[in-house]
């Protein structure tokens, strides 16, 4: 969502942070917004992976914890799917949002598994749930749904409950039309 | 592990460019955080990587399991008679769990190590965008079960931060005086499950005893021993019954006592030494490109911790040391935890002394309970009188009774990320709204999932006995892994 309060001043940790990072990449290819005290940079997936190790090596940011990883789904936008990553440097105490947007039809992220290594999982989580392709990933597969399991359960149009589960040769109707009569059957 | 069971004499996979891409060890040891060193990523067509994984898809361990035939005839096919993969898990009584371990083993020696999660998936995060803000608590307390009031404060801190509210001081206290009893909770059944699995039994008895006690006190508090549902936003749901007070100091006192006879027990025990020493070591540069937080780190020396490095809950108020070791191997991190178990009890002490009075839930008839925002005359419960004026006198009050029940409060939207010191390290909620009622999205960075990329690198090398050993001082709860 779109946030509120565009602050203007993120926590003082920060500037010095945000200030290079602009030198270094130029204003126009991030956009930086600050939500709740927290500093968000949007960027287009092309330069992640620098940008990602260039915040990860430079003395001045020393980002090398990937705190977390995460997907959401916006499907009003036409760039719906959206990768989250959650920086925090032990030295300067800081935290950092990025954010990279794809769509449906392409959705095609370079992995930072290379950068950071515990995106393994994370990547393998969003891709489970999103769809969201992370290219150079090591191993992208399914990491909680099974491996043959259909569809990307965290999208906004994926449905909570209501739908027929096949799996493995058994049936399991929706709940609200769901019978046990010596076995799972519909009404 | 992957060039045994991926790269077969299959025709179908004949052609799969496998050895193109480097090994997920390959890559961990390539990763490695170096100062200034930039890294260069396997360049792989889109396209292809994308096919690749379909092929792979098929490939994999399936969880169901059918597929075991097929996973041992690729190992034989290796033509390395010595070498044989082991199944561990999901049902076992030494991996914490449903946690799946396929191992890959010469003789005693393992070779790989594949943790295979997902199976106590239950979809709490997609779950939780159908119900109220207030509601989402009842879920997360699930999700970790032995240390559900810390994923119920995280939580909570959050939505709080959406709102731009804060508990009051009261409740604040009282979230850290049950985190603390929650995080001793949880390091004695770490402590008690890792003793079971070495041999060690009476530690385990006086683990789970112990245990008893402090879920005997949430249970005074909350009203239950596990997920409690008892922090709310901007408060908690009730405060401390009569005499809970005298019963946490009586724990708090007996309890550094019993420490002392678990060190007794096994710091200088000359078979846990060898059980534990130098098993499981991993480099501190290494844990922090896995993204390992919590006892894990502070045992290869990092004094990290979010209660220090950022402080919610007024825990900048209370007195306490970030205990490390420099071991990194499964005796640092007994020793890590132990030393915790002391300094959470230094905090209950503290809280109790300097307990602050008034409610312990916000007075915004817009955020808190309606019926809880006046207590009984006993300091608990309803008010008798409140409840009839909201049920009897007034029906603007009854109307927002129920619009509050049913509906629930609006959160403003925006997104944020929060995080706490859980007993397993860096819990964090990333909680997303679109101004509604429902939260939009909450993804939950659970600290045992991370932790758990460990296992493969850490066991790689050990003996068989050893891998209940080094698994154990990951402490992994399924629950919050699988979600």
């Amino acid at each position: 969502m779109q946030p509120q309060d565009a602050v203007a001043t993120p926590p003082d940790a920060l500037q010095p942070i945000l200030t290079s990072l602009r030198e270094r990449f130029g204003e126009q290819e991030l956009e930086v917004t600050g939500h709740r005290g927290e500093v968000t940079v949007e960027l287009g997936r092309a330069r992640l992976v620098e940008v990602a190790t260039w915040l990860r090596d430079d003395p001045a940011t020393r980002f090398r914890h990937l705190s977390d990883l995460s997907g959401t789904d916006y499907p009003d936008r036409p760039d719906r799917l959206c990768v989250d990553y959650h920086l925090y440097s032990f030295e300067h105490n800081a935290r950092l949002r990025l954010k990279v947007r794809v769509t449906v039809e392409d959705p095609h992220v370079p992995s930072v598994t290379g950068v950071w290594p515990t995106a393994n999982f994370h990547e393998r989580e969003v891709y489970d749930f999103f769809g969201v392709r992370f290219d150079g990933h090591p191993d992208l597969t399914r990491i909680l749904m099974p491996e043959d399991w259909k569809g990307y359960p965290q999208r906004k149009d994926y449905p909570l409950g209501g739908v027929n589960v096949d799996y493995h040769g058994a049936h399991v109707p929706p709940p609200d039309t769901r019978r046990y009569k010596g076995g799972w059957t519909s009404t | 592990m992957s060039e045994i069971l991926r790269d077969d004499a299959d025709e179908a996979t004949q052609d799969v460019p496998e050895a193109d891409g480097p090994s997920t060890s390959q890559l961990l040891d390539q990763a490695v955080v170096r100062p200034g060193e930039a890294l260069d990523l396997p360049a792989r067509p889109a396209a292809e990587h994308v096919t690749l994984n379909e092929q792979r898809a098929r490939q994999v361990l399936a969880m169901g399991g059918g597929d075991w035939a097929e996973v041992t005839a690729r190992a034989d096919a290796e033509g390395d008679d010595d070498l044989m993969v082991i199944n561990m898990g999901p049902q076992h009584p030494s991996t914490h769990g449903v946690l799946r371990l396929v191992l890959v083993l010469r003789g005693e020696e393992v070779i790989s190590c594949q943790p295979v999660v997902g199976y106590l998936h239950t979809g709490i995060e997609k779950s939780i965008e159908f119900r109220t803000w207030v509601q989402g608590v009842t879920f997360v307390t699930r999700m970790d079960y032995l240390a559900p009031i810390f994923n119920e404060t995280a939580y909570c801190l959050a939505v709080e931060k959406l709102l731009g509210v804060e508990a009051p001081p009261r409740a604040q206290a009282l979230r850290v005086l049950l985190m603390e009893l929650n995080r001793v909770a949880s390091h004695l059944v770490w402590l008690a499950t890792t003793g079971l699995e070495l041999g060690a039994l009476s530690i385990m008895l006086y683990g789970f005893r112990e245990r008893e006690e402090i879920l005997d006190i949430l249970e005074d508090v909350t009203g239950l021993r596990m997920n409690h549902a008892w922090v709310r936003p901007a408060g908690v749901s009730q405060d401390l019954p009569d005499g809970t007070e005298d019963k946490i100091r009586a724990f708090a006192r007996d309890m550094r006592g019993k420490a002392d006879e678990y060190e007794t027990l096994l710091t200088n025990n000359p078979i846990w030494l060898e059980r534990t020493r130098g098993i499981g070591e991993l480099s501190q540069d290494r844990l922090i490109g896995l993204g390992v937080t919590g006892p894990m780190l502070r045992a290869s020396g990092l004094a990290h911790d979010l209660r220090k490095a950022e402080p919610y809950c007024g825990y900048e108020q209370y007195e306490f040391e970030v205990p490390t070791a420099t071991g990194s191997d499964v005796y640092a991190r007994y020793q890590v935890r132990l030393a915790e178990m002391r300094q959470s009890l230094r905090i209950v002490e503290q809280v109790l002394d300097s307990l602050p009075g008034g409610p312990v839930m916000i007075q915004d008839p817009k955020v808190g309970w309606p019926a809880r925002l006046a207590l009984g005359p006993d300091g608990l419960g309803n008010s008798p009188a409140h409840v009839n004026h909201i049920m009897g006198e007034s029906m603007e009050a009854l109307i927002h009774h129920f619009k509050m029940v049913t509906e629930g409060f609006k959160v403003p939207a925006g997104e944020v990320y929060v995080t706490v010191e859980s007993p397993r390290g860096e819990l964090g909620y990333h909680v997303v709204s679109d101004g509604g009622n429902l939260p939009y999205r909450v993804h939950v960075r659970d600290p045992s999932f991370v932790n758990l990329q460990t296992g493969g690198p850490m066991v790689e090398g050990l003996l068989v006995a050893d891998v209940l050993a080094a698994m154990s001082s990951i402490d992994p709860v399924l629950g919050g892994v699988d979600r």
